[in-house]
């Protein structure tokens, strides 16, 4: 009988480690990612929006794709980040290292905080308290004017350079370095997190919690957990945007921003973090392409391709490849996900 | 104090009215349907655009807005909504915000960014005043209209063969097909009144709202807080819940403007942190 144990629990051990492997794909992306500090020098501010976006994204990620936790108002801890990193470092410490730190350690309480409110009630009730909160901070954010600026936004801060080595320059690559170095450690981070029996004892919880809740795992502990790591994920993406831009105003906190980061999530696909950073590089190059307009019609395009991926069908759309011939599938799929160390049938 | 009490309460009723078509959509059908300040803003533009250009009087402004937004609705939910039903509450958010960004796009476009103004009727501006207590004719007006509104959705719920149909479609949409009931057809058609009042809503709103292409944006918060504090599973709940939060905002607004804004979002969340389904819901209700 314990053979029979000791031998199911070695083959799930086994398993974990597997989808911990590195895959081809994922190598690819952060070549590309780093490669693109010398190959684009131009672009460093749009790249540095991306890395910060899909940060976010991997942070909506954790309580929308893993959790199952439908959000509106996500804004709320990356809009929280973005001025306590900014107050950190007005008032504090011009260090952006440890204000990175400071702004998840105050989005991770909030995040806590706030998950209690999430825990309750069904998915309507959950949109409106996550929405109600972001909200609550703009006005927050707009009223407290003799701290944050109030509607003219936090101005005259100056950030001292990484650990006291590295400073900001002109043209930005610094920004992105440091954003994609956060984004780079903070992904690996969550990988080893969903990866853990802990993510997959949240994606039990999001299928069917009734069964979770028979086979023991705790649910209420678990979504607490994931949604106080995600609020600081967030806080950090939010003080990213504040160290590389200088500036804060209560457009972080604003609803289009919850909405966006939904989108962009949305459109890279849910629940399984490489979405957020696929999405944010489409999202934030579309954009930049589309915004030569005006913002209000900026709008518009969204509002489009939002009810279009509804339309057609989120599934669908994560299937792209499927109107290829089959062996061709089988094929990218293979090479896509790849491990170091072995074969090309073996991988799944 | 009774003045404030008043135009509280008149401003509670106009929520309610936004916000009705919304419990209907939301709460019967289960549809989170983000864009129905959408609807509202196409109510409130069709007033603008009627009266402004083509001088039509206010009192047909309302049946029109009415009639039109409703119809706008129909189509829209035969279109489009009709595919949602089904959907995950995800999609269902993610259309209708895609659906308020557009609509809030072709305001723009096509009217401008600017507030827009009207002209109510000679007899419903100014105000009456009763014992020291001043009565604003149009916030009379509102309270008429909607005091009306509320009984005639009531008895159409509850004491018409359609509002028997609606709640055995939504109930379980299978069996009440068997019986015979066009679901479908049902449901086009509540959503279509739904809108429609939203269109309504959005007419009467202009005068004391304001209008401008972020409507949709500005008070979906609002719509919503009526619905989830007033329960989906009746029109009394949203309609106690409006009055209260009417009242609870404009006194707020007045006594401590500093948190003005806050005082409606903190009624919200300390409702649904003591009750998760609303003031006046069943309980396991949704």
């Amino acid at each position: 009988m314990s053979g029979a144990r000791s031998e199911a629990r070695d083959r799930a051990t086994e398993q974990l480690r597997r989808g911990n492997a590195w895959r081809l794909y994922e190598i690819a992306l952060w070549i590309a990612a780093a490669a693109a500090i010398f190959v684009l020098p131009s672009k460093m501010l749009l790249l540095t929006e991306i890395a910060i976006t899909a940060l976010f994204a991997i942070s909506l990620d954790l309580v929308l794709g893993y959790a199952g936790i439908v959000s509106l108002g996500h804004a709320a801890f990356f809009g929280l980040g973005a001025y306590a990193a900014g107050l950190f470092a007005k008032h504090v410490f011009a260090e952006p290292v440890t204000g990175l730190f400071a702004a998840a350690v105050v989005s991770g309480l909030a995040g806590f905080a706030a998950s209690f409110l999430v825990l309750r009630g069904s998915d309507l009730t959950r949109l409106m308290t996550t929405l109600g909160i972001a909200l609550m901070l703009a006005e927050l954010a707009n009223q407290l004017a003799w701290a944050t600026g109030g509607a003219d936004g936090l101005s005259g801060i100056t950030i001292g350079p990484i650990l006291g080595v590295f400073a900001f320059d002109l043209w930005g690559r610094t920004g992105y370095v440091y954003s994609l170095a956060a984004l780079f450690i903070l992904t690996f981070v969550a990988r080893h997190l969903v990866n853990s029996s802990f993510g997959l004892s949240l994606r039990a919880i999001k299928a069917n919690p009734v069964r979770a809740a028979m086979v023991a795992i705790p649910a209420r502990n678990r979504i607490i957990v994931i949604y106080t790591v995600a609020a600081a994920y967030a806080g950090v993406a939010g003080a990213l945007l504040t160290h590389t831009t200088s500036f804060v105003s209560p457009d972080v906190l604003a609803f289009h921003r919850s909405a966006d980061v939904l989108l962009v999530l949305v459109i890279g696909g849910v629940g399984y973090l490489y979405g957020g950073i696929v999405g944010a590089v489409i999202f934030t190059v579309l954009r930049d392409w589309l915004s030569v307009s005006t913002p209000q019609y900026w709008m518009f395009w969204i509002g489009l391709i939002l009810i279009a991926i509804v339309l057609i069908g989120r599934e669908r759309i994560a299937r792209w490849d499927s109107f290829l011939p089959a062996s061709l599938q089988l094929g990218i799929k293979r090479l896509a996900t790849w491990r170091p160390g072995a074969t090309l049938r073996e991988s799944r | 104090m009774l003045t404030i009490l008043f135009d509280g309460i008149a401003y509670g009723m106009l929520l309610f009215i936004l916000a009705c078509g919304l419990t209907i959509t939301l709460g019967l059908m289960n549809v989170i349907n983000l864009a129905h300040g959408a609807f509202a803003m196409a109510g409130g533009y069709i007033t603008v655009v009627l009266m402004n250009s083509y001088g039509v009087s206010f009192y047909w402004c309302l049946p029109i807005a009415f009639l039109a937004v409703g119809l706008a609705g129909l189509v829209l939910e035969r279109l489009l909504y009709r595919h949602l039903y089904s959907k995950p509450h995800l999609d269902q958010v993610l259309f209708s915000v895609g659906l308020v960004f557009m609509s809030v796009a072709g305001a723009y476009y096509f009217m401008g960014g600017q507030q827009q103004m009207i002209q109510l009727p000679q007899e419903l501006s100014g105000r009456w005043d009763l014992y020291g207590v001043g009565i604003g004719r149009y916030r009379l007006f509102i309270v008429l209209v909607c005091v009306l509104l509320t009984i005639v959705l009531q008895l159409l719920l509850t004491k018409t063969r359609f509002g028997s149909q609606l709640r055995a479609a939504v109930d379980d949409g299978r069996v009440a097909r068997g019986l015979g009931i066009n679901v479908s057809a049902v449901f086009a058609l509540t959503f279509a009144v739904g809108s429609g009042l939203a269109g309504l809503g959005g007419a009467m709103g202009t005068e004391i709202l304001g209008l401008d292409p972020n409507f949709p944006l500005k008070f979906m918060i609002y719509f919503l807080i009526v619905v989830t504090v007033g329960g989906t599973s009746s029109i009394t709940g949203p309609f106690l819940a409006a009055l209260l939060l009417g009242i609870a905002d404009v006194a707020g607004k007045y006594y401590v403007p500093q948190i003005g804004a806050f005082v409606i979002y903190g009624v919200m969340v300390v409702v649904l942190l003591l009750r998760p389904h609303g003031l006046f819901s069943r309980e396991g209700g949704r």
